[in-house]
């Protein structure tokens, strides 16, 4: 009988503001792993200290109506203070921060320098065989950073997980 | 500073945290507790030491005192408290939280801690409450400063009852409940969260789904225990809207006593061992109005082919209820009773009329002649059905509530006990706690002095948590705890039988004990019968019994919960007793998956 049962599997990313108090990334990550819902990523930190409020910013799957349930699940939480859906705002800005180890010498060393110019990452560190590069930007933007260094000696990859704020004065 | 904020704080007086939480209790309006001290709370049993309104009933077990503060909660509309120590004190009351977090129970439980500077070091009865808990709470707190005591209290008690009800956590350290902190009242504690459940429904949407009721011709209202969540008004709004519409009526297992069984309009309780005609006028309806419920595995049967060609109105006062198993085509975020008063209202502004709902009831009325409750009664042998339809014809004129384990029996009394009121009707639906309906007899008595408070038992589920018959005996409470003694864990049995070959592994209640010894031995009255002939006369001598009775109702032995949809089917695929399809084939593979 339902008609969306089926439909496709989707990512989407929540911005969930919550009161900053002992246990609510816990109480936020045990309702994902109770009801089986991913985790792609999720980042966390107080960004109100006046007013003792996190944001979390969750990036995860499902079809729209498991979708749906994640948001109203966690509208459910009494220490959260609002659940916002950055995917499906036009205004929404999502971002990631990476920092990636290559090591190598000679011309795979110098592409690995002339692509992270091209992708606008940032050197902060470097040594006679490596390099750690800095970049931000969307997720897809960092994937394919890392596919680009995959064959040039990358060695260790660290992502912040998506950061989400939405344009515009509001 | 304002002149509000000086005022409060003229107010403010200075407790222990013991004393703040025995205030802020009584504050509340509560006059009944459930517990059992340990070295964690002993600063708070010294505080209750000292208030003679409180009054606190001992338990033997602290699961006994969650399931009491369920049937004191369920039986009055209040939320019910408990307190317990730390670590064991805690764990073991666990599975009354879960219980009261499935069937939306407002519970306050209080939990010792070991002192704060001793957390997470392994202490003596440590246990991570909050951590434990967590998931199996509406919401939960670990109170380190003194300062913050009486609002987390105050706090918990708004959470519990407001919105979709469930059990609060407050874990207290025992450091806590000695220092002096301010004490301030409910009207003047200040929540933190931005908490506000939405209670009001959306007119439009309310317009839609009753212009849709008024134009139906298979309509069906199919209620649950949110309508007696939403207190006694809920259920009266709920027969007026059924009375206007001329909709039938039918509930799950939690909703029981919200529309009266003497209605016509009844059709008894739906799902899995609901009656036929329910299960039927699901099935065939053209709309559907969902009330106060949440279309649990037990009521919907196989999915795909539930209702298949309805319109359905779902309406929860929690939005995630609302298109998780079944899709609604409206949606209504509210409570019951506010929504259904809002409904009635609308219909009678909009002028709506009865629509012609003649072939419907001519359709309920083929479905009703079937007779799926019927079972064959025998002269020589108690069928459990027949000692449940007699003791509610000897019981029914009274005040009585009704409280149940889990199983069999608890099924047969949802069949054949009838209810015409909210509240009277306590049972274990989300989790199925076996071992819950003895203590919800606690608890509805101690709120009930002088009604009759049945709690109808099996032989294996009372034995979960028999020893709160020593509870009932300390406060004299004279509950009757009505046992269907079929030496079997009936509903195991059955299944057994349908999904396994007649394998009885590990079903049989052997080395039963002597229950009327032990009622005795336990400072109560035991009654027993054995036969057809002598069973009204035992179960008026147990009406009449001023003392907690424990009656041993040796009935048939092997028979069979009917009618039921087999796991992973639909609602039209009921199994009747009588109906001669061979059991051990009434269930395909894909259904013996299920629970």
């Amino acid at each position: 009988m339902p008609p969306r049962v089926n439909e496709a599997s989707e990512k989407r990313t929540f911005a969930v503001m919550v009161d900053n108090e002992p246990g609510v990334l816990a109480r936020v990550v045990g309702l994902f792993s109770a009801r089986g819902y991913n985790i792609e990523s999720l980042t966390v930190a107080e960004t109100d200290p006046v007013n003792h409020a996190s944001r979390i910013t969750i990036v995860t799957s499902g079809t729209p109506l498991i979708l749906e349930q994640i948001r109203a699940q966690l509208d459910r939480l009494v220490s959260i203070r609002d659940v916002h859906d950055v995917s499906s705002d036009p205004l929404g800005i999502e971002r990631e921060l990476a920092l990636l180890k290559v090591k190598g010498a000679g011309e795979p060393r110098a592409e690995a320098l002339r692509l992270a110019d091209i992708f606008r990452a940032k050197v902060v560190d470097t040594t006679h065989e490596s390099f750690v590069f800095e970049l931000t930007g969307a997720s897809s933007k960092i994937d394919n950073f890392i596919g680009l260094m995959q064959p040039l000696g990358l060695t260790e990859v660290s992502r912040t997980g998506v950061l989400s704020i939405t344009r515009g004065a509001d | 500073m304002s002149t509000q904020t000086i005022e409060a704080e003229a107010k403010t007086e200075t407790l222990t945290g013991a004393e703040i939480l025995v205030r802020a209790l009584v504050d509340q309006g509560v006059d009944t507790i459930f517990g059992y001290p340990g070295g964690a709370v002993l600063p708070i049993y010294d505080a209750l030491f000292h208030e003679p309104r409180l009054h606190h009933v001992l338990v033997r077990h602290e699961q006994g005192a969650t399931h009491a503060a369920e049937g004191y909660a369920r039986s009055t509309g209040k939320p019910g408290v408990v307190l317990v120590t730390s670590g064991p004190g805690a764990t073991n009351a666990i599975t009354g939280i879960v219980d009261a977090l499935m069937d939306s129970i407002p519970l306050v439980v209080i939990t010792g801690q070991v002192a704060t500077h001793l957390i997470g070091s392994d202490a003596f009865q440590e246990a991570d409450t909050v951590g434990i808990t967590r998931s199996c709470t509406k919401h939960n707190y670990l109170v380190k400063r003194v300062e913050d005591l009486a609002r987390v209290i105050h706090e918990a008690f708004h959470i519990a009852t407001s919105g979709r009800p469930g059990p609060v956590v407050i874990d207290i350290p025992k450091d806590v409940q000695f220092l002096p902190g301010p004490y301030i009242g409910p009207e003047q504690a200040k929540p933190l969260h931005t908490y506000a459940p939405k209670t009001e429904g959306d007119p439009a949407k309310i317009a839609e789904a009753v212009a849709l009721l008024a134009q139906a011709k298979k309509p069906i209202l199919y209620t649950g225990g949110g309508i007696i969540n939403a207190g006694p008004q809920a259920s009266q709004a709920l027969r007026e809207l059924a009375h206007l519409s001329g909709a039938p009526v039918t509930s799950t297992l939690m909703g029981l006593g919200a529309f009266p069984a003497s209605d016509p309009q009844w059709l008894g309780m739906l799902g899995m061992h609901g009656s036929f005609e329910a299960n039927n006028a699901m099935h065939d309806c053209d709309v559907m109005l969902c009330l106060g419920a949440r279309f649990d595995d037990r009521i919907t049967g196989r999915l795909d082919a539930f209702s298949p060609n309805s319109k359905k109105v779902h309406v929860d006062i929690d939005p995630s209820s609302i298109n998780k198993n079944v899709l609604a085509d409206i949606g209504i975020v509210g409570d019951a009773g506010k929504v259904i008063a809002a409904m009635v209202a609308t219909w009678k502004t909009a002028g709506y009329k009865k629509a012609d709902q003649t072939d419907w009831w001519a359709d309920i009325g083929r479905w009703r002649a079937r007779k799926g409750f019927a079972y064959r009664n025998d002269a020589k042998v108690i069928k459990p059905q027949y000692a449940i339809e007699r003791l509610y014809e000897l019981t029914k004129d009274r005040e009585t509530y009704i409280t149940t384990e889990v199983g069999q029996h608890q099924m047969w009394a949802a069949q054949f006990y009838h209810f015409e009121e909210p509240n009277h009707w306590m049972t274990s639906g989300g989790l199925g706690t076996m071992g819950y309906g003895l203590p919800a007899a606690v608890g509805a008595q101690m709120a009930h002095r002088d009604a009759l408070v049945i709690d109808i038992a099996g032989e294996a589920s009372v034995q979960m948590t028999m020893q709160e018959f020593s509870t009932a005996v300390q406060f004299n409470l004279p509950i009757k705890i009505f046992i269907i003694n079929n030496e079997w864990m009936g509903m195991v049995r059955q299944w057994q039988q349908l999904l396994h070959g007649e394998r009885y592994s590990q079903s049989y209640s052997q080395s039963l004990p002597d229950f009327v010894k032990l009622a005795e031995a336990m400072g109560g009255v035991g009654i027993r019968a054995t036969t057809p002939d002598e069973l009204d006369a035992k179960i008026l001598e147990m009406i009449d019994t001023p003392r907690p009775v424990l009656f041993d109702c040796r009935v048939a032995k092997e028979e069979n919960c009917f009618p039921m949809i087999p796991s992973g089917k639909a609602h039209n695929e009921m199994l009747l007793g009588d109906s001669g399809v061979a059991l051990d084939s009434a269930i395909d593979d894909e259904g013996k998956m299920l629970v």
